[in-house]
């Protein structure tokens, strides 16, 4: 039954690179989202709904959509990830993969990087490559897309590394929504006033270069930071399941 | 290839793998296991026994390193697991109730991702894992479209190639048809024989030649050597 010679010595390391590791994760995961495309286009609908039920529900007059189009794009674009973050390690804890992934012999928090990766690569991307086209719908000028554009972008891996925590922490729990959304929206809203203040100092003919530095610093300190402390959380969710 | 490393083998046989000091563990307020201490030598299997809810999966769990409530001294090869744990997981082979399969992906794949992090595989090795495990003609259907035991069989195909001393199988004949459990019976024989070393949980009579017994309880934990 055997198929190769397998010598039984204590080995020393492993023999694959946590690069290596991590492109495993990531393409899995790509993979996975392939197959289940509904999951994929559900963050994207409910980002298009949010954006064209506003003119509909408060006032289709283009002054006022100018002026809160941006808020508008920005808000529905972290509710939209909030609500994909549940999936992001519920099906790897349910079908095993999750333990599985925990026990690779590499750093943790390069695994959870690559997923978060992929996370992002599946909901924040495509919302940034929508948001021109729901721009001109609420009005607003090629400057403020333009700049709206490169705050979600720079802010959109900033909301699924933060969410990692959270859908880390809440991974043992049977209903985690409503506890995720309250764990995660405090430290979201930095990077929202943030990314909304952006395209309005834009919109003025302020410089916007000092908002996106500061943006840039939460990038990296999400990315630093974040998922060292998912990698924990995860840790605490297994051993409890 | 084998030969290469025989010289090691004698010097290794006298000397434990894993060796757990003191163990106790508490869940949910209730200990389930205190002052347990065993060894585990290489080529031995050793099955894990005890009545539903005495903790054997909770142990398997402890030594994967997935459960972290318990207190006591664990060692691989000599020297303390915290100090040395990606050594210890690239030495250990876990497989859980769950068994780490993605419904979407195929067989192929899920093996692929599974190794990725552990060592490189050619593809034509993984299809002959899963040969072995009589999945020929399934490598490239979704996992989802086969049966429980097949879903099993794809986790198990991954013994065939795993070159880690240790192997820690939680309830891995679950699902599993007479000829497989036959089958899997010899591979851990052999695994054994090679100089691996097994914990095994199981409800499945199993009963290999010279297997160790730990048998955890409410009355405490006798270790029968």
């Amino acid at each position: 039954m055997n198929v190769e010679v397998r010598p039984v010595v204590p080995l020393a390391s492993s023999s694959v690179g946590a690069l290596a590791a991590m492109k495993g994760v990531f393409s899995r995961d790509m993979k996975v989202a392939f197959r289940q495309r509904q999951d994929l286009l559900n963050p994207l609908l409910f980002f298009i709904m949010v954006v064209t039920l506003f003119p509909l529900g408060v006032s289709p007059e283009a002054s006022f959509l100018r002026e809160a189009g941006a808020g508008i794009l920005w808000v529905a674009a972290l509710l939209s990830v909030l609500l994909s973050l549940d999936h992001l390690f519920r099906h790897d804890f349910d079908d095993g993969t999750l333990e599985q992934l925990v026990l690779q012999p590499q750093p943790l928090f390069l695994l959870i990087l690559a997923k978060t990766m992929a996370h992002w690569m599946l909901t924040g991307l495509p919302l940034v490559i929508l948001t021109p086209v729901l721009g001109v719908m609420v009005h607003l000028d090629g400057n403020s897309i333009a700049v709206l554009c490169l705050t979600l972008l720079i802010g959109t891996p900033v909301l699924s590394l933060i969410g990692a925590i959270g859908a880390a922490l809440t991974l043992g729990l049977r209903s985690a929504g409503v506890l995720l959304s309250l764990l995660i929206i405090p430290l979201y809203i930095p990077v929202l006033i943030f990314g909304t203040g952006t395209v309005a100092a834009a919109a003025e003919g302020a410089s916007v270069g000092a908002y996106l530095a500061l943006m840039g610093a939460f990038l990296m300190l999400a990315l630093t930071l974040a998922p060292f402390a998912a990698a924990a959380a995860l840790r605490i969710s297994l051993s409890n399941g | 290839m084998r030969s290469a490393h025989r010289p090691d083998y004698g010097a290794l046989m006298s000397e434990p793998l894993l060796q757990a000091v003191n163990l106790q563990c508490e869940r949910d307020k209730r200990i389930l296991f205190r002052e347990l201490s065993f060894s585990i030598l290489p080529g031995t299997v050793t099955r894990v026994e005890g009545p539903n809810g005495s903790g054997k999966t909770t142990l398997l769990r402890m030594l994967a390193g997935l459960n972290d409530a318990w207190t006591g001294e664990l060692n691989w090869c000599g020297s303390s697991i915290a100090n040395q744990r990606e050594v210890f997981l690239r030495n250990m082979l876990y497989l859980g109730h769950r068994p780490g399969i993605k419904p979407l992906l195929t067989p192929m794949e899920n093996l692929r991702a599974l190794m990725a992090g552990r060592r490189p595989v050619s593809d034509a090795v993984l299809r002959q894992a899963l040969q072995g495990t009589g999945l020929s003609g399934f490598e490239d259907v979704p996992c989802r479209n086969l049966s429980a035991g097949q879903q099993r069989r794809v986790a198990l195909a991954r013994l065939l190639i795993a070159d880690e001393p240790l192997w820690l199988l939680d309830e891995v004949f679950t699902a599993i048809d007479a000829d497989g459990v036959t089958a899997l019976e010899a591979l851990l024989q052999q695994r054994a024989a090679e100089g691996g070393a097994v914990l095994v949980t199981t409800h499945h009579d199993l009963a290999l030649p010279g297997m160790q017994r730990l048998t955890l309880g409410a009355g405490g934990v006798t270790d029968e050597r």
